[in-house]
Parts: structure tokens; C-alpha cells; sequence
């Protein structure tokens, strides 16, 4: 143990990742390139090494911290995300902006630190430097768009952050001990770090930061961002707050949010934002439920998830670096000279409305049969019909408004190598774990008793997808996309609380200034005396302030005297 | 008896007869290496007081062998020991970055009275910390507060003087104030002694001198702390005094005055009149949430770096405060150590900011200062045309792209921005942890929420900086890259790794702190 212990003391997976991000900068060409790829790949080998258990143990303040402690849930979070970053890597070589990668890395890093932290403390700590690293990758796309929905996005997690916070503090205080250990919400320091969590899965009434940031990352920046933050939060939940009821209706809402703004979208990468809530409902679904059988269910879709929906966005990603467009209405077509991002795409698409011999389909379906077992009977007939709304919305829609439907006439390559490989690496494995679940499931937390291809099972989804294609295809007039805007609840903060500021701002200077009247007049010939008295010494014009703080000065002295005499 | 037996003597003699010295010796050289070895001495001293008290519990030292009540008393504590250790190793370790620094800000001729003038601040902030005699406190605090005079007024910038006017005034009300209050007490006790008047003040507390003196004790020193709303001479003090000056008077100053309310509240009048009967917590935790939002807030407007810091000063004030309203351990102990942990980080900000000056000069402006004779008349003449652009380089249009002339100056400011938003891994959540705790013991969770939400204000201050440095394009024809010389970045990286040391190692300050704290919770029962 000893032995293990000294070589896991150099070799923690986030700090691998995270020491590639700050040397990324230095390197160029081929070195960086060769950087890019070595640095999660090794962070990969050193995550497979460790043993489990806590492995990094020290003391702070009072308290034990677990900087380093794993078990099947954390490898499994930490696994996804090593491979997400090895990818993405892959995807963004070309990427033009210097800081995105190192962003990334220092964003996906953080993300494995919170799954490998045995601690609520290094769970705050590395929370916050996710916060950093995403508000870095979204950023990094350079754009006025960019920039603006960045502010918003880190003044969002800064403000969840303390939520979050505020609630561990409570709760080590209350329990002396600083562990991450399942919790019930039963006082306000669970409730507040359980709000802290669910922020950062794009829980209503706050969904709306998700689609609003994501898509204004560069093509590649959105791949990062739609695996890590949502995951993480998901993983938190998942080994905090098993089976805490309200997360089952939370999780619904979530789901049919994303469906509703999804069908209503324009943006390609608008809708596949939208899907992440929508998918991420279907985790904290599950983490609701709550029983052996749920949980796995929510961390296998969460694998799963990451997977296709950075295929799908890698091939939106492939279609805007080449087109320079995001909406579906000014796509079109684009099958006839970009064959393999169409066929990448669709795998996507395909897994992400759980087609049977897909990796959502071998996820997702746990889920579902979870609330079934559970006689959920109201739960599972939504996430039924909810299924079927996914593969409307991400299933069908997105790939055929952007890569079929009318020819836009524009005629882009595909992808050149590096972005090319990354999207078949993750086709490959949509299909590969949709055919073959079992390493998938051998990784879960709980043992796996449940076979996805049953008749019964395959029978029920591919009616449900043929008859929501159907109907996809009987609709389509009405789902053609018009460039429109679609209201969420970020108009709040977008518009209406910088026009609620403005008009009080207004108020307050009229209210000022008609007071400022009354008393001009008076002071006016005050100020005048007092002003030609000092005039002649510059030096004592300026000492009217003096005069103001000798005056507060006997303010609090009096206010002191009366309250003291007063007792 | 051997000198370790007159160390308590020792620490405040030292700096106190270097200052003098260095005026007789008038070569800047000699002066700067008289005051200096007194620093170091000094610094030396407080650590050896600091582990002896730690070992062998408080020491009383009689000066001139006269016991007290009737001679003055060094008295030194686990507080006194901790604010020591503070005070000397800020002036240790600033002297040397002062040298370097001053060259640019005071004509030469004026060097060695500048040195002199440190090495008497800091005689005076050590003797304020040290002594047990409440009449000793007022000289010590007059000592070091015209010497702070003087060293604001030698800044560059013309309106250093009016600063240096506005404090002088401000602080001479302060005084006064704080000499008034303790008359009343010696009126009431006919003793001196802080320990002999506590326990004759056992009976009369309520009387109407002591509540008149612990009102005029309050306000007195908290005008030299800057509370809110007794703030006011501050920013101006910090932002045109020279950058050694600001930086030590923001490491220690505010400090020192934190210390000496805490020793009246807790060693004088005691907990149950000051927490029990009066309203004062109530008073000091409006204002100090009152300075954590209020001079945040207006930190974040800022237009000149300098400024921002010291408002941020003012802010990070409020948390000490605050956590002296809690009356509880945990809440004294988030003051003394934050007292502690704001100073190093401050300190170092301040120093790196001075750095800047440097960095950013142009060329026609970097001339040595201007030689002339003392007297403000003719040095106003000396000073170069272009010396308002010169003396304001703090302005955060001058500091577009900073980042790319100066990194480590840059980086070295954005880690110290880290500590005052309570970052963990740095200092500042240290303290905020304990007020956290401090909090949530009474069930207050609206104020761990008000804590967290003051430092997102922080947040949105440091940010600023970091966007005008990092993220604006620098000016044309302003790239090439120049750090300040080694003599001032040495000193200010020192400064910032101890903020990162304090913030994982948190055996020295906690363990000292709540020593501290329990030490003075025990003695208040």
C-alpha cells in the first residue's frame, strides 16, 4: 500500500491534466500537438493504476481531507471525462486560438479532480476552477457574443459557487467531518448544497444559462463545455443525494424544458444545447428513483451521453468551421459533399434517441425500466413520451434540417484528419457499446442484472421511434425553422434586469435632482462664502472633505454616547 | 541580566534609536543600513518573543525595574506576539524593497529622512502593540502616526500632501479622542496600567466616565482602523503616499489599531460590558457589513489601482470587525487571523503596484527624482512637465496589456487578488472559513451568505484588473518587456508566497490566533 501510496503521490489524473494545460502554452507545432494528445492519455494510465480508496489523505484545520479517493462511481465519471478530453484534443488541434486547449484541459481536469475527490473541501475547490476553465473555453472563441454570454455564464457559477459553499460549511460544521458521503436534504446546509449541484446541471428555474452560453463557444469550445460542467454535476448528485424524491420531478421538468425550446430552436447548436438539459433530466431522473438498478441506469447515460452529444457537436462543430453558419434554416443539403460528417452526425443522432444497437439505447432504457420497477407509473409514462420528443427534436430534426431537407447549395469538404478521426473515434464507440454493453456495465457502481435486448424492449422503442419520425415527417411544416428568437427565463437577466436598473436609475436622479433644487438655493449661498474663503490657498479648497469626515466623526461619537447612556 | 531578559525592551528601543541615528549619519547608505539592521533586529526579537511566549505562557517586562501599577509594563500575549511578529517582518522585509523603490519617488537629499521617519513608525507601531500601560499607547501612537505624517507627504505626486493634510487632521481628532477616553479612565481608576485598571473598573462599569470613555475609545480608534464610515482619509493616504509607505501602513497600520481596540474591549473593559449591555455588536456588525459592501462596491469603480486596493482595504476591514462582533472564539479568532493574513497580502499587492510605476514610465519620465532642496515651493519647481502623467501611473488606462510588459508583476497581484476573495489555497479563505464558522455557530446564515456574497465584490474588483491587464490591448509602441528590478520583486513574491504558505499551512496563524482568542475569551470572563 505503502508503495502504491508513493506512486500515486506524483500521479493524480486532474493534476496530470492540469499541469498539461499550463505547459500547453509554450509548446508549438508538433510538440504541441503531441502534447495535446500525451497529456489526457497519461492522465488516463494513471487513472487506471490507481487501487481504490483513499488514497491521498491530509489533514486541514481540523478536518481529514480526501484529495485523491476512488471507487467505481469516481473511475467511471473520471474514465469519460479522460476520454472526452483525449478527443476534444483531438478535434480542437486546428483550433486557432491558443488558449482554448490549455482552457479545456484546466476545465476537464477540474471536472476529474471533483469525481476523484473524497472530500466536500477539494469538491468546492476544484467546482470553482471548472467554473474558471469553462468561462476560459467559452471565451477563447474571441467573439462580442462570446465575451458577453461569458460574463453572464461566470457571474451564474460564481453565484452557485458561494450557494454551494455557504451549504459545506454548514454542513462540516454541523457533522465535524468533511466527507462526501451520500446526504439527506433535511437542513438548509443539504438544501444549499444540493441548490449549489442542481445549478450547475441547468435545474430550472436557471436552465436557461446552459443554451445560452454553450452555443456561442468556437466549433470546438461547445464540445468541451457539453461534457464537463452538466457531468460533474450529475456525478455530485449521484454520490450525494441518492434517491432524494424531489429530483425525480426536477429531472421531468428538465426533460420536457429542453424538448419544448428545442423543437421551437433555429440555432443547430441552439438545439443540441437545449438537448443537453433534456438529457441530463433523464440522469437526475434516475438519481431520483434512486434504487441499484436507477443509479446505474444515470451513471451509464451519463457515459453514454457524453459520447454522442460531443459526436453531435463535433458534427454541428465540423459544419460551422466550414460553413461559418449555426442556423438550421441557412443549412441544408450539406450530405452531398460532407459524407462523413453526415453519417458521424447521425450516429449521433441515432444514440441520442436511443436506436436500438446504440449506446443510448443500452443506457437510457435502464432509467425507464427503473421507474418501472419502482411502479412509477406517471414517471415512466412521461419518460416513454419524452423519448420519443428527443428523437424529434436531436434524433430527426438536427440532422435533417443541416446535412438533408432542401439543398442550401453550399458544397463544404468534410473535415480535414484530425477533426475526422475524432468524430469516427466516437461514432465508433456509440455503436460498439450499443452492440457490446457489457464493459460499460461491468464499470457501473452496482452490479448489472438487466438485458437491454429483450424482444419486449426493442419492440416498445422502435415504436415509439418509427411513430415519432412519422409524425416528425406529418409535421413538417410546421417545424420548418423561421430565424426567430425564442424567449427563456434568461431574458430576465439579460433584459429586464438591466432595464429595471436603468429605470430606477432614472428615478433615483429625477427624485435627486428635484430635491437638489429645493436645496441649491439654500446652499448656494453657503458653498459660495465658504468656496471664496478658500479660494485664495488651493490647498484648503480641497479640505472641505476634512470637514465631512470630522463630522462623521462626531456623529458616531454621539450616536455612541445616546446608545450607551440609553441602556 | 543577559540580553535575552530585556528582549520586550529591546524590540521597540532598537527601530527607536535607529531613527536618530540615520538622521546624524545623513548618508542614505548608512541610513538605509542603520533602520534596516534595526528591522531585522527587530524581526528577530519578535520571533524569539514570539516562541517564547508560546513555550513558557505571557511575559511581563518592567521597565526600569519599577513594578507595575507605578513603572510601565511590557506586557506580551499570544495577540501581542502575533501582531510583533507581523509588524517587524513587514518592515524586514519592505525596507529593502523601499531602497530600491524610493529612488524614483523622493529626491535623494530626502532619502535619509525617510528612513528615519520609517524606522520611528515602526518604534511606534511596535510600542503600541507591546506596551501595558494605556498612557504609553497614546505616545506610541502619536510617535508612529507623525511619522506616517511625513512619509505620506513625501510622495510625489502633489496631492500626497493634501492626503497627508486630511490624515494629519483625521488622525490627530483620532488621538485626541483616544487621549480623552483614556483620561476618563484614569479618572475613574487612577491607574494606568491596562491589567491594574481592569480590575478596578470591576464595579463601575456602568458609570457614566466609563461608558463616555469606551464611546470615545470606539470611535477614536476606529477612525485610525477606517471603519466605515470613519474611513474617508484612507483612500487618499494609500493611493498617493509612496508605494514602500503604502504598503507597510496597509500591512500594519490599520493593523496595529485593530489590535489596540481589541485590547481595550477584551483586556480593559471587558466582554460582558462591551458584548452583554451594550449595543455594540449590533453597531459593528452593521458597519462592518456596511464597509464590505459598501467600499467593495465602490472599489470596483475605480479608476486608478492604487485606489481600488486601498478602497478594497477598507472592505477587507469590515470582515475584521465583523468578527470581532461575534463575541466568540471562532470569531476573534477569523479577526486576529485575517488582521494577520490581509496584512501580508495587501502588503504584497502594494508593493507590486509600486513595481508597476517603474514598469510603465516612459522614458523621459523614468530621470531620477528631481534633486532639489526640501520645501514644497521649490520641488514643485524641479518636477519634470509631464510629472502629474509620471505620478499617476496607477491609472487603469495606463495599464492596458500590462500583463505582457510585466508577468510576474501581474500574476504576483492576481494571486494577493485571490487571497482577499477568500480563494481556497490562499490565506484569505483561512479567515473567511473562521468567520464562516463564526456564523453559522450562532445560526446566522443570512450573514455566511452576506460573507460569500461581499466576495463576489472582490471577485468583480480583482477582475477588473485582470481585464484591463490582461485582456486590453496594450498601447502602441509599449511592448517591450520590462519588470520592476529584482530588489522590489523579490520582496513583494516573498510576500505573495506567504500568502499561499498561510493558506495551506495553517499551523503558525490558526494555532497562534485561537491561542489568542481562547487567552482573551479567558481573561474577559
Amino acid at each position: 500500500m505503502n508503495s502504491a501510496a508513493a506512486a500515486s503521490l506524483i500521479l493524480h489524473p486532474a493534476l496530470i491534466l492540469i499541469a498539461g494545460a499550463l505547459l500547453l502554452p509554450l509548446l508549438r507545432g508538433t510538440a504541441r500537438n503531441v502534447a495535446v494528445l500525451s497529456a489526457p492519455t497519461l492522465a488516463l494510465v494513471a487513472l487506471w493504476l490507481l487501487p481504490e480508496g483513499r488514497l491521498w489523505q491530509l489533514q486541514w484545520l481540523d478536518y481529514s481531507l480526501a484529495p485523491l479517493a476512488v471507487d467505481k462511481l469516481s473511475r467511471l465519471f473520471a474514465t469519460i471525462f479522460v476520454l472526452m478530453a483525449i478527443v476534444g484534443g483531438l478535434f480542437a488541434l486546428r483550433q486557432q486560438s491558443r488558449l482554448e486547449i490549455p482552457a479545456a484541459f484546466l476545465y476537464a481536469g477540474s471536472a476529474i479532480g471533483v469525481t476523484l475527490a473524497g472530500d466536500l473541501i477539494t469538491v468546492f475547490l476544484f467546482w470553482e476552477f471548472m467554473a474558471v476553465g469553462s468561462t476560459l473555453v467559452l471565451w477563447s472563441a474571441g467573439t462580442p457574443g462570446a465575451w458577453a454570454a461569458s460574463r453572464r455564464y461566470v457571474a451564474i457559477h460564481l453565484a452557485g459557487g458561494v450557494i454551494l459553499f455557504a451549504g459545506i460549511t454548514g454542513q462540516i460544521l454541523a457533522t465535524g467531518d468533511a466527507g462526501f458521503h451520500a446526504m439527506r436534504a433535511d437542513s438548509i446546509a443539504t438544501w444549499l448544497i444540493l441548490i449549489g449541484f442542481l445549478i450547475n446541471t441547468g435545474a430550472p428555474p436557471i436552465s436557461a444559462w446552459l443554451p445560452d452560453a454553450y452555443p456561442e463557444a468556437s466549433w470546438s469550445g461547445t464540445v468541451f463545455l457539453s461534457a464537463f460542467t452538466t457531468k460533474t454535476a450529475v456525478y455530485v448528485l449521484l454520490r450525494g443525494f441518492p434517491g432524494t424524491e424531489i429530483l425525480v420531478w426536477i429531472g421531468t421538468f428538465m426533460i420536457f424544458y429542453g424538448i419544448v425550446y428545442a423543437l421551437l430552436e433555429n440555432d443547430m447548436r441552439r438545439i443540441l444545447a437545449y438537448s443537453i438539459v433534456n438529457q441530463v433530466g433523464f440522469m437526475v431522473v434516475g438519481i431520483g428513483i434512486g434504487t441499484e438498478m436507477a443509479l446505474n441506469g444515470a451513471a451509464a447515460h451519463a457515459f453514454a451521453h457524453i459520447i454522442y452529444k460531443a459526436l453531435l457537436l463535433m458534427s454541428a462543430g465540423a459544419v460551422l468551421a466550414a460553413t461559418g453558419r449555426r442556423k438550421c434554416s441557412e443549412l441544408g443539403g450539406l450530405f452531398h459533399s460532407m459524407p462523413l460528417t453526415t453519417i458521424c452526425g447521425t450516429i449521433g443522432a441515432l444514440a441520442i434517441s436511443s436506436f436500438p444497437l446504440t449506446s443510448g439505447f443500452v443506457s437510457k432504457s435502464m432509467v425507464t425500466q427503473a421507474a418501472a420497477d419502482g411502479h412509477m407509473q406517471a414517471v415512466w409514462l412521461l419518460l416513454a413520451a419524452a423519448s420519443a420528443g428527443v428523437f424529434l427534436h436531436a434524433g430527426i430534426k438536427f440532422p435533417w434540417f443541416v446535412f438533408f431537407q432542401k439543398d442550401s447549395g453550399l458544397r463544404p469538404p468534410d473535415p480535414p484528419p484530425s477533426m475526422r478521426w475524432a468524430m469516427i473515434l466516437f461514432a465508433f464507440l456509440c455503436i460498439a457499446l450499443g452492440v457490446w454493453p457489457d464493459p460499460l456495465y461491468a464499470l457501473l457502481p452496482y452490479a448489472v442484472d438487466y438485458a437491454p435486448y429483450t424482444a419486449a424492449h426493442v419492440i416498445t422503442q422502435l415504436q415509439l421511434l418509427l411513430f415519432s419520425g412519422l409524425a416528425f415527417f406529418v409535421m413538417l411544416d410546421y417545424l420548418r425553422r423561421t430565424p426567430t428568437i425564442t424567449l427563456d427565463v434568461d431574458w430576465l437577466w439579460r433584459i429586464a434586469g438591466p432595464v429595471a436598473a436603468r429605470s430606477f436609475r432614472d428615478a433615483l436622479r429625477i427624485t435627486r435632482a428635484g430635491l437638489n433644487e429645493q436645496l441649491l438655493s439654500g446652499r448656494q449661498a453657503m458653498a459660495d462664502s465658504i468656496a471664496r474663503h478658500r479660494r485664495p490657498d488651493g490647498l484648503l479648497l480641497r479640505s472641505w472633505p476634512t470637514g465631512g469626515m470630522a463630522l462623521w466623526v462626531m456623529v458616531m461619537l454621539l450616536a455612541y454616547l445616546a446608545l450607551y447612556y440609553l441602556r | 541580566m543577559s540580553i535575552a531578559a530585556h528582549l520586550p525592551a529591546l524590540q521597540v528601543v532598537l527601530p527607536l534609536i535607529s531613527a536618530p541615528l540615520a538622521v546624524l549619519l545623513r548618508r542614505r547608505d548608512l541610513a538605509f543600513w542603520m533602520v534596516t539592521a534595526a528591522a531585522w533586529a527587530a524581526f528577530a526579537t519578535a520571533i524569539q518573543l514570539w516562541l517564547q511566549v508560546a513555550a513558557g505562557g505571557t511575559i511581563s517586562y518592567h521597565i526600569g525595574s519599577w513594578p507595575p501599577p507605578w513603572g510601565i509594563e511590557y506586557r506580551i500575549d499570544r495577540l501581542t506576539s502575533f501582531v510583533l511578529l507581523l509588524v517587524s517582518g513587514m518592515a524586514a522585509v519592505m525596507l529593502p524593497y523601499a531602497r530600491s523603490s524610493i529612488e524614483r519617488e523622493i529626491p535623494q537629499e530626502s532619502h535619509y529622512l525617510f528612513y528615519a521617519m520609517f524606522g520611528l513608525c515602526l518604534a511606534g507601531l511596535l510600542g503600541i502593540t507591546i506596551t501595558g500601560d494605556a498612557f504609553n499607547i497614546f505616545v506610541f501612537l502619536e510617535i508612529s502616526s507623525l511619522a506616517t505624517y511625513v512619509l505620506i507627504a513625501l510622495g510625489r505626486d502633489r496631492r500626497a500632501l493634501t492626503a497627508a493634510y486630511q490624515y494629519l487632521i483625521m488622525g490627530s481628532i483620532g488621538a485626541t479622542f483616544i487621549v480623552i477616553g483614556i483620561g476618563f479612565l484614569y479618572l475613574t481608576t487612577g491607574t494606568l496600567n491596562l491589567a491594574d485598571m481592569a480590575s478596578r473598573l470591576r464595579g463601575v462599569e456602568s458609570s457614566r466616565p466609563v461608558l463616555a470613555a469606551l464611546a470615545f475609545l470606539t470611535v477614536g480608534i476606529s477612525l485610525k482602523l477606517a471603519l466605515f464610515p470613519l474611513h474617508q482619509w484612507l483612500p487618499n493616504a494609500y493611493t498617493y503616499a509612496p508605494s514602500p509607505v503604502t504598503a507597510f501602513l496597509a500591512a500594519t497600520a490599520t493593523k496595529v489599531s485593530v489590535y489596540v481596540l481589541i485590547r481595550f474591549y477584551f483586556s480593559v473593559f471587558g466582554e460582558s460590558l462591551v458584548y452583554e449591555r451594550l449595543p455594540l455588536p449590533q453597531i459593528m456588525l452593521g458597519l462592518s457589513l456596511l464597509a464590505m459592501f459598501g467600499a467593495s462596491f465602490i472599489a470596483i469603480f475605480q479608476n486608478n489601482l492604487k485606489r481600488l486596493f486601498a478602497y478594497s482595504s477598507v472592505g477587507q476591514i469590515g470582515y475584521i470587525t465583523l468578527g470581532l462582533s461575534f463575541d466568540s472564539v471562532n470569531g476573534l479568532t477569523a479577526s486576529i487571523v485575517h488582521l494577520f493574513n490581509h496584512g501580508i497580502a495587501k502588503g504584497a499587492i502594494f508593493l507590486l503596484i509600486g513595481g508597476i510605476a517603474v514598469g510603465i514610465a516612459t522614458p523621459g519620465a523614468v530621470s531620477p527624482a528631481p534633486t532639489s532642496p526640501k520645501g514644497a515651493g521649490r520641488r514643485e519647481a524641479a518636477v519634470p512637465s509631464n510629472a502629474r502623467e509620471a505620478a499617476t501611473p496607477h491609472t487603469f488606462d495606463r495599464l492596458a496589456g500590462l500583463a505582457q510588459r510585466m508577468p510576474l508583476t501581474c500574476f504576483g497581484i492576481v494571486l494577493g487578488g485571490l487571497s482577499l476573495i477568500g480563494v481556497p489555497g490562499t490565506a484569505g479563505f483561512i479567515s473567511k472559513w473562521y468567520l464562516i464558522l463564526a456564523a453559522l455557530e450562532q445560526g446566522q446564515f443570512w450573514l455566511v451568505g452576506a460573507i460569500l456574497l461581499s466576495s463576489l465584490l472582490a471577485v468583480a474588483y480583482v477582475w477588473h484588473f485582470i481585464e484591463v491587464a490582461y485582456f486590453r490591448a496594450p498601447p502602441v509602441g509599449q511592448v517591450a518587456r520590462k519588470e520592476a528590478p529584482l530588489a522590489m520583486l523579490i520582496p513583494a513574491w516573498l510576500l505573495i508566497a506567504a500568502t499561499i504558505w498561510f493558506g495551506l499551512d495553517t499551523s503558525v496563524t490558526v494555532g497562534t490566533a485561537l491561542d489568542a482568542a481562547r487567552q482573551l475569551m479567558d481573561k474577559a470572563q
